[in-house]
């Protein structure tokens, strides 16, 4: 329960009862909402490994596909599916370029990223239970480039952030 | 049984004997609390929860993280039989504690996540893929006797 005195919440009645006038977050009805400060802390962060995207994103997809081996499966017309591949690590680059350009309309992600829904939605058609497995691996990943820069409230922000980005992916499957 | 081959047993020993139960524990925990809020239900006897530094600082978070990365220890050593060796903390987690398994799972990722933090590219696809398997062996245990 929040300490503030009457006198510092914002609506009072006459018999010295009280309560707190909440900011309403404008909650899209399907995803959860960025704060200003998850939106800084998600800027900051792919400045900081945007020279790297490529990498992290090669990095990601080769997780992905040894850790939760049943992904292969959408990607049988690839020769070779170890980490070192380089089909692996152009898709990965692929993947993370996505990502940058949902950075980059993050007020609107759904509008950003509607072409690729487009493509999930009725070519790819990945079951969305997989864009979790990759969130994770990206997690992983980007804890292991940043080390301890990437904090619990950065973390928390990425993970939003993806979760997002996820939803959006799926909102025209049906 | 769960089966495990030499080169996970290797993996899981090895990273094992390379972390700081405290450390680790602390920051997997502090990681949950911060990523997760709502896990924060469980702990309404542990003070100051009411932003990531309070959280990070809390010394009864600190306390239990140390204690569930010792649990973690047990399993561990008993890779053969974690079923057994965590049946009674299974059932102290589903009848006392009432702890929602999907918990166990959100510490499970987070614990990862940590993982990596600490180790970088040392912590390999391979070995990620051994940790996950460990730790989904881990909560099956801990999710075992809820009934």
């Amino acid at each position: 329960m929040s300490s503030l005195s009457c006198a510092e919440r914002d609506i009072v009645f006459g018999d010295g009862h009280c309560f707190i006038h909440l900011e309403h977050k404008r909650q899209s009805p399907k995803t959860m909402s960025l704060s200003a400060h998850d939106k800084e802390l998600i800027v900051k962060v792919w400045t900081k490994i945007s020279p790297k995207a490529a990498q992290i994103g090669g990095d990601a997809l080769g997780r992905l596909i040894v850790v939760f081996p049943q992904t292969k499966i959408y990607f049988s017309h690839f020769a070779d599916l170890s980490p070192s591949s380089p089909q692996i690590k152009a898709h990965g680059a692929k993947v993370l370029g996505a990502i940058g350009e949902a950075v980059s309309g993050i007020d609107n992600v759904s509008a950003s990223l509607s072409k690729l829904s487009e493509l999930h939605a009725y070519n790819l058609r990945v079951d969305p239970v997989n864009f979790k497995l990759l969130a994770h691996t990206l997690l992983v990943s980007l804890s292991a480039t940043l080390g301890a820069e990437f904090t619990p409230e950065i973390h928390l922000a990425w993970d939003k952030f993806l979760a997002i980005i996820a939803a959006v992916l799926s909102e025209k499957y049906r | 049984m769960v089966h495990w081959t030499d080169a996970e047993r290797e993996a899981i020993n090895t990273f094992w004997a390379k972390i700081d139960h405290e450390e680790v524990g602390h920051q997997a925990l502090t990681r949950v609390l911060v990523v997760y809020p709502w896990t924060q239900r469980y702990f309404s006897t542990f003070g100051n929860l009411s932003n990531a530094t309070a959280i990070a600082g809390n010394p009864k978070v600190r306390a239990h993280g140390k204690r569930v990365l010792d649990a973690l220890g047990d399993a561990i050593t008993h890779l053969d039989n974690v079923s057994a060796t965590y049946a009674k903390l299974s059932q102290l987690h589903s009848e006392k504690l009432h702890v929602d398994p999907e918990n166990f799972r959100l510490l499970g990722e987070t614990l990862i996540i940590v993982l990596a933090g600490h180790f970088g590219a040392a912590f390999t696809p391979t070995i990620q893929a051994t940790w996950q398997k460990f730790l989904a062996v881990v909560i099956a245990a801990l999710s075992k006797q809820y009934h």
